[in-house]
């Protein structure tokens, strides 16, 4: 065990510096699933900050140790799991990288806190082994200590300590048990850290330690003054192939071909530099596991395996699997409705609170129908996205993720990507820039690109709002009465769809046509673009636990935040580019030829008139007021046709009559090349102006508003078919500034979010053009 | 007397055998050994997928699947 220093030398502390005294810096490391981010939000508590590494979207979480010492700022790193300092995934490389201080952005670190599952030793320790002889002062929480237990094993975790040369730390990160000692051991490492002598945990046989040896002398050489063991580092790039592959700028010429050189010698002598390195640090973990570790009990089926015969089950499972799916499109369209409706009047309110506050004039006019009635039909869909969030949230924290992909990976594999893939793409559910950012996972970078070009088509949250207007306003509320498919359970019988509706139904539809595509897409770009061979999958299962409510509540808090920020900046500006846009240039003459025929209107109904008519004088007043909205009405269509907003809806009509749209659409989809979501607050822009005049009624909502609009020939705009069109248009379309943004900075160039943008634009015209035109074929148009 | 080899996938469910070769190509080797499956490690075959891939095996405690291709590589002696 390492004994600090005696505090006669205590790290000098420059007065001048004041509050900002030098910071400490630690990193939080360990494998997936071992409960390292739980460790993480209790160290930091709830003021992480959370952000991306330079270049790739890997997130990246720090926060500043809660209750830490009064002088000292510690500030804590919370590294992406990784099972190995060999990296396979981009995850794994950017912990490599912090660890092997190649990120500029990441400052030195001072201790490393690697979080093993003690439920898990072996396999744990095999990458806790790899940490520790890279000789920071290293720490070791030993978490899940109560299930170890439960499981039979008891760890004795002085003996760690001492086999590992390294304090450990029993801990239940669930509970926070043995966190404050924790915090303790990792104060005192910080403040006063040890003298480290160079350990190597695996015992190199002869050839292999006098080639390791040469290299860890020449990376001496070559890198001066770095805080870890050179022989570590040598001992990593000379048995992995990748080693070099991933840090080809970091690697002079001299060691690359040193290492080539180095590895030819060893396959000359048949050694096997790739799998011997990995055996014998089994080996020697296998022994410490062994010596540490009192079983009491002779490994059986844990509750885990219990859960998985049936969640796994080919039958159960797989139902299971589609009652989960199903449950959740129907909590999001049946549950969320009653705080949207809240919501809703809550906009409602605000917009007559203010308009009855402002003088009428243009600024009322931007403030309550460009601002608030804007942002507010966006704002008014945060339940559904809550209730997607808290789901995925759940099913991560669960563990339920994983089986999905393990039930999931067969059909993935058909279109060849793989189960983790099904994550990502289930993650586009509720946002395609989360499931972007999931892809990091996947190893090959082939299927990680694949994966990126389709996850987009998977209906995001930001559909949701444009499904909900659109079929709330075409679709009759009705259950489906010729659908009678009972489902015989042998106990039981049940009509499958007699709970769900026609709109639900419609619903159901928009997702899976993504879901079809998708495959199909991704299946096209396997074939030809991306050419290459079925991914391996190497999966994990991790044992089921009880969702930790802090957890998933973060979750939903980080998304949720995201997503209002976007409501509250991009689809903010744009509401007011919009609203200017539908409301400029403006026309004194035309408003003054609206003002006479309204004059002359009013004159024609003089009191005299009014009068004479006996008990007809309602009616008479009625009849103006009529005919003033009707000029109204007109006056606004007239402004909207010749605003800019107009021209440029018309200007694209002549591709839009194909699909069945007009230009009022068209201004829609035009102002939601930025973001889908804002096709609804255009519409209330572009409708609510021309509604401006109905003050008795108040603002109409925008449903019904859609449903009331005409075509010049008094047919209807928004039929049935209108409606499924543009949804199917909306289900293909790339209309999201933030997902292009983040396909660039995923894949590091232009190319392919152009390309994106250009294949997904294509497939929704031609599929939306399919629909309306084989709808019209049908005669449902 | 040596037992027979047997590829992993050949195994009764339930069944527990000892890895006995690994004859995936070099490249993919490492990281299935990194997971903790090497020669000489006791692996239990739990369960296939309901669509008959990939397959569900425990090892060192833990519960890890692979694809059915990469687990008809691995070759096992089954102990009893």
């Amino acid at each position: 065990m390492i004994e600090p220093p005696p505090p006669s030398n205590p790290d000098p502390v420059d007065p001048a510096a004041g509050a900002a005294a030098p910071l400490r810096y630690v990193a939080l490391t360990g494998n997936p699933n071992s409960g390292k981010t739980t460790l993480f939000n209790l160290l930091t508590g709830l003021r992480a900050k959370v952000g991306n590494y330079a270049g790739v979207t890997v997130e990246r979480k720090e926060g500043r140790l809660k209750n830490g010492p009064a002088r000292r700022e510690i500030r804590i790193l919370d590294l992406p799991g990784t099972y190995s300092l060999s990296p396979n995934s981009l995850d794994e490389q950017v912990s490599r990288d912090v660890l092997f201080g190649r990120l500029p952005e990441v400052p030195q670190l001072h201790v490393v806190v690697v979080v093993v599952d003690a439920s898990n030793l072996q396999r744990n320790l095999y990458y806790a082994t790899q940490v520790i002889e890279l000789g920071y002062p290293t720490l070791i929480a030993l978490n899940m200590t109560d299930v170890a237990e439960s499981l039979g094993h008891v760890i004795a975790a002085d003996k760690l300590a001492r086999l590992l040369d390294v304090p450990v730390q029993p801990i239940v990160a669930s509970t926070g048990q043995g966190v404050p000692e924790l915090r303790e051991k990792l104060v005192s490492l910080a403040l006063n850290p040890p003298l480290i002598k160079p350990r190597l945990f695996c015992q190199l046989p002869g050839l292999f330690r006098i080639e390791a040896t040469g290299l860890a002398d020449l990376l001496a050489n070559t890198f001066q003054n770095r805080p870890w063991q050179a022989t570590a580092e040598a001992l990593l790039i000379l048995s992995n192939e990748n080693a070099l592959a991933s840090s080809r700028t970091h690697y002079p010429p001299a060691i690359q071909s040193a290492v080539a050189a180095a590895r030819k010698r060893l396959d000359a002598a048949k050694v096997d530099w790739r799998g011997a390195p990995i055996e014998w640090r089994y080996a020697r973990v296998a022994e410490i596991q062994q010596a540490a570790t009192t079983e009491l009990a002779a490994p059986g089926e844990t509750f885990s395996d219990k859960v998985d015969r049936i969640v796994t089950h080919k039958i159960w499972g797989t139902l299971i699997f589609l009652a989960l799916m199903f449950i959740i499109f129907q909590c999001i369209f049946t549950f969320a409705d009653y705080p949207m409706r809240w919501l809703e009047n809550g906009v409602t309110w605000a917009g007559d609170q203010v308009g009855g506050f402002l003088p009428p004039g243009d600024l009322r006019d931007l403030l309550v129908n460009g601002v608030i009635a804007g942002v507010g039909s966006v704002v008014v869909f945060l339940p559904q996205i809550l209730m997607l969030f808290t789901f995925i949230g759940l099913l991560e924290d669960t563990g339920y993720m994983a089986r999905a992909a393990f039930l999931m990976d067969r059909l993935m594999s058909r279109v060849g990507l793989h189960g983790k893939s099904f994550i990502p793409m289930l993650s586009s559910f509720a946002c395609a820039i989360p499931g972007i950012m999931a892809t990091r996972t996947i190893e090959s970078p082939k299927d990680r690109l694949v994966t990126i070009l389709v996850a987009p088509l998977m209906s995001c949250s930001a559909r949701l709002p444009i499904y909900t207007l659109l079929i709330g306003a075409t679709i009759p509320d009705r259950v489906l009465g010729g659908l009678n498919y009972h489902l015989d359970l042998g106990f039981t019988r049940f009509n499958l769809f007699g709970f769900l509706g026609l709109r639900g139904l419609t619903m159901l539809a928009m997702y899976l046509l993504g879901i079809i595509v998708a495959l199909l897409m991704a299946w096209v770009f396997k074939k030809t673009l991306l050419k290459g061979e079925a991914p391996l999958l190497i999966m994990e299962l991790p044992p089921y636990k009880r969702p930790l409510f802090r957890v998933v509540l973060q979750h939903i808090w980080e998304r949720s935040k995201l997503f209002l920020t976007r409501a509250g900046t991009v689809i903010l500006g744009v509401s007011i580019v919009l609203w200017f846009l539908a409301t400029y240039p403006r026309s004194s003459q035309r408003e003054a030829q609206f003002e006479a025929r309204r004059n002359a209107i009013t004159r024609s109904f003089n009191p005299v008139t009014l009068a004479t008519g006996p008990g007809s004088a309602a009616h008479q007043a009625a009849a103006l007021e009529e005919q003033l909205a009707a000029i109204d009405q007109a006056e606004f269509g007239e402004n909207l046709r010749h605003s800019f907003a107009g021209r440029m809806g018309r200007a694209i009509e002549p591709i839009l009559i194909p699909l069945g749209f007009d230009w009022k659409i068209g201004i829609g989809i035009i102002s939601s090349f930025a973001a889908r979501e804002v096709f609804v607050s255009t519409m209330s822009t572009v409708y609510n102006l021309s509604d401006a005049g109905d003050a008795d009624e108040g603002m109409k909502t925008l449903e019904q508003t859609l449903r009331e609009q005409k075509r010049p020939d008094g047919q209807p705009v928004y039929t049935t078919l209108v409606a499924v069109t543009l949804m199917v248009f909306y289900v293909f379309a790339l209309q999201c500034a933030s997902t292009v943004a983040i396909v660039r900075r995923e894949t590091n160039s232009w190319k392919w979010p152009l390309f994106q943008w250009a294949y997904m634009g294509a497939l929704a015209w031609t599929l939306a053009f399919l629909t309306y035109q084989g709808g019209k074929l049908l005669g449902w148009g | 007397m040596p037992a027979a080899l047997q590829p992993l996938t050949s195994l009764a469910l339930g069944a527990t055998g000892t890895v006995a070769d690994i004859q995936l190509p070099a490249a993919h080797r490492p990281r299935l050994m990194e997971m903790g499956l090497l020669v000489g490690t006791k692996v239990e075959l739990i369960r296939f997928a309901p669509l008959g891939d990939p397959v569900e095996i425990k090892v060192r405690g833990y519960n890890l699947t692979l694809r059915r291709q990469e687990a008809e590589q691995i070759l096992v002696t089954c102990a009893a």
